[in-house]
């Protein structure tokens, strides 16, 4: 079962960059072709000072810069064979853009059993802030335990 | 459609189908997005786990929501971007993004509105439910 202690757990902090490189990786891998991704003068018309990320990519800056990617599974007591990703929200500040370094603080912000205790929702809230301390972002993730029924 | 000073509730503004998800772009995406999760990418690990095979990142589905939402709406205009993943997109799906103007809200003293969105596979199951708060 998921020890329900964690709840207001703070995980270790990611200090992720966005770099030009691993962005191009991102956008080819799923054919993005927008121009403000993929062209800084399409980014500068559109109101940008550089290029921006698309709207999913701070949840895998986290992941990629993360030294344990999956910390939060330590925290519950489960593994990634019993979990699914339940919901993700994204809500945007100010823009991020390539070159930006953000830092990641998340917590365990609720953990809620349903179905009688056959899955538990955990909830990873994630602040997000630049380099010159601009609160950019919030991110949250429930995941879902499916926990092992025992008869 | 680069303007959305002229929404009204009911129109369809986001609309974008994908090609079918290989086991290729699964792992382009495992490295892409920082998610090592073998679960998408290993079938040994797939059915230990007691799935039939490996199936999308739920996150790599809503990549493609959310380019088919800025493909329609600008970027800077995104004040809110959510979905449940409501069911497993499995291999080989042929991914279909939709949004309608669902209402007109105030988000933090601005003007905007809610898009309602969906994901659904070639057999018209719902796989995300999402929603989009932008700014008109």
């Amino acid at each position: 079962m998921v020890d329900h202690s964690a709840v207001g757990r703070r995980l270790a902090p990611v200090t992720a960059r966005v770099e030009p490189g691993r962005l191009r990786f991102f956008r080819e891998t799923l054919g993005e072709s927008n121009p403000v991704y993929n062209d800084a003068a399409a980014a500068k018309a559109a109101g940008y000072a550089a290029t921006p990320v698309p709207p999913t990519y701070l949840f895998c800056l986290e992941m990629m810069d993360a030294e344990q990617a999956f910390e939060f599974l330590d925290v519950l007591g489960a593994d990634l064979k019993q979990v699914l990703h339940g919901e993700q929200r994204f809500t945007y500040k100010a823009p991020v853009m390539v070159g930006d370094t953000l830092r990641f603080e998340p917590h365990i912000a609720s953990i809620t059993d349903k179905k009688g205790g056959a899955m538990t929702l955990a909830v990873v809230e994630t602040r997000v802030t630049n380099q010159h301390g601009v609160h950019v972002a919030d991110c949250s993730r429930t995941v879902v335990v499916l926990n092992k029924v025992t008869a | 459609m680069s303007e959305t000073h002229q929404l009204a509730v009911g129109d369809r503004v986001v609309h974008k189908t994908f090609p079918p998800i290989s086991r290729h772009r699964l792992a382009l995406y495992c490295g892409a997005s920082g998610d090592h999760n073998p679960i998408h990418v290993d079938l040994d690990f797939a059915k230990a786990a007691g799935y039939p095979d490996v199936f999308a990142h739920g996150m790599l589905v809503m990549a493609c929501l959310g380019q088919a939402l800025t493909d329609a709406i600008p970027p800077p205009r995104l004040r809110t971007f959510a979905t449940r993943f409501v069911a497993i997109t499995q291999l080989g799906a042929r991914l279909t993004c939709e949004g309608h103007v669902a209402e007109f809200v105030e988000h933090e003293g601005e003007r905007c509105a809610r898009l309602a969105l969906t994901t659904k596979d070639e057999n018209g199951d719902v796989k995300l439910a999402g929603e989009a708060v932008i700014a008109i």
